[in-house]
């Protein structure tokens, strides 16, 4: 890894100049446009540091899923041929608990503020089921 | 079109909106919808009372026949129906002709009140209006379920096979693969029978397109351009999408209410029971509907066509809806 800055150290970098000079500067349309700006930094952040980790887990849920290895990419293609097929039952506990996996892992770096995250980890911890008894 | 020459024929338009009436100040160009043009401004009637305005006009070079959106006309149309139907509609004193100048384009009173949802889920201003809001949303809706058919100019047909249709025919051709998406147009085949009843279906029906007023509630229902006939299930479900609840995830009715309040307010009015099973069908659909917008949206990035930062981020928002998708397909179907 290169050091002395790191990528991140970058990033914070330039998160910081641009939230602490360039945005209070900004007018409407471009005020909203900084905060995308930032927001897509923050994201880059995090894919920096969990994404490669998030690909693998998924790529060894995948291949026992699918019965063989193969690169994250395959592995996602043939699954989804495979659901569309209804070769793999689309209640399957185990197809079930890897999108799931999945989607809180990305969901973690896209948006880690989202109430989709927040009631999906309600919903792991209590078995609790806010969405379907209100 | 450039502000001057929309101020010239505003300034033409102004008598017809108020007899002696004269444009007053700038026309300002409202922040919203790429697919439509809204303008603020105000005519002065000679006794000195301004009357505050909204002009909604399809952008120049926007060709009606390529959008699968209701034309302005049509939109004006359904507005007013929804109006004699007793819904909260904004008053719409002129559809323009081509003589006002203004292209395809209608006029329509201003409503007070705030349309932000974020602001309307969690400003203090509007402690007093949120927990009715739920219950007057179904009203609405039973209202607009029961315009006649007969007398609208003609609309769309579309029910959830028509949908899944158009939404999974976009995901092929954006070659992107989703499995969490590859789920959920399989599980909603399965319950995509046809509607047992087909209304006038608003179709944006959703915090976001709602004018709340503090006081008073719902004062109005905006933005008809996505307006056909198909299951009023549909409205309830995409109000209770999880996108637009601003946070609020556990008050599942716009982040405002509840489930059981929404279909009362709907019975009560008159509207033809719905279950919740399909509510939340339509839900589910409804955030895959998102999903797939959110790939279009990024597409425009990737081709060239918008090389904007909010469009490359829009695709970032797929994983709001999978994670909404995945909440909603855990249990067997």
């Amino acid at each position: 890894m290169i050091t002395h800055p790191t990528s991140g150290e970058l990033l914070d970098a330039v998160s910081r100049f641009l939230e602490q000079q360039v945005a209070p500067q900004m007018k409407d349309r471009d005020a909203f446009l900084i905060r995308v700006a930032i927001n897509a930094l923050a994201t880059v952040k995090r894919e920096g540091e969990k994404g490669v980790a998030i690909e693998a887990d998924a790529r060894t849920r995948m291949a026992a899923l699918l019965g063989h290895d193969g690169t994250a990419d395959a592995l996602e293609v043939e699954l989804c041929d495979l659901i569309r097929s209804g070769q793999i039952p689309d209640d399957d506990p185990a197809l079930i608990a890897h999108l799931r996996a999945s989607a809180v892992a990305r969901i973690g770096i896209d948006q880690p503020g989202y109430s989709g995250l927040k009631a999906a980890l309600e919903i792991t911890s209590t078995a609790g089921d806010s969405e379907w008894a209100t | 079109m450039e502000i001057d020459t929309l101020a010239v024929a505003l300034a033409r338009l102004a008598p017809n909106l108020t007899p002696g009436g004269t444009l007053t100040g700038e026309p300002r160009r409202l922040s919203g919808g790429a697919s439509q043009e809204t303008w603020a401004f105000e005519v002065a009637g000679p006794g000195g009372v301004t009357r505050p305005l909204i002009l909604r006009r399809r952008p120049d070079g926007l060709p009606t026949d390529t959008s699968r959106t209701a034309t302005l006309s049509t939109e004006a149309a359904l507005i007013r129906a929804a109006g004699v139907a007793g819904a909260p509609v904004p008053n719409v004193p002129h559809v323009c002709t081509e003589e006002d100048g203004l292209g395809e384009a209608y006029v329509m009173d201003r409503v007070d009140g705030e349309a932000l949802g974020k602001r309307i889920v969690r400003d203090a201003v509007f402690a007093g209006a949120r927990p009715g809001l739920a219950r007057q949303c179904g009203e609405v809706l039973a209202a607009i379920h029961a315009v006649p058919l007969e007398g609208l100019p003609p609309l769309s047909m579309s029910d959830a096979a028509a949908e899944l249709d158009k939404y999974e025919a976009i995901y092929r051709t954006s070659n992107a693969h989703r499995p969490v998406f590859e789920l959920a147009f399989k599980r909603l085949r399965r319950g995509s029978g046809p509607a047992p009843v087909r209304t006038l279906v608003h179709g944006d029906f959703r915090n976001g397109n709602l004018m709340i007023h503090p006081e008073a509630g719902l004062a109005a229902v905006l933005d008809w351009e996505l307006s056909h006939i198909g299951d009023p299930a549909e409205d309830l479900g995409w109000l209770c999408v999880n996108s637009w609840r601003f946070g609020e995830y556990s008050k599942p009715v716009g982040g405002f209410g509840a489930y059981a309040d929404l279909l009362a307010g709907y019975e009560m009015a008159g509207g033809a029971p719905i279950a919740l099973e399909r509510v939340l069908y339509w839900q589910t659909l409804g955030s895959l509907k998102w999903g797939v917008m959110c790939l279009i949206m990024y597409a425009a990035f990737a081709s060239g066509a918008d090389a904007s930062v909010e469009r490359a981020m829009i695709g970032r928002r797929v994983s709001e809806t999978e994670i909404d998708l995945m909440n909603l397909l855990r249990r067997a179907p």
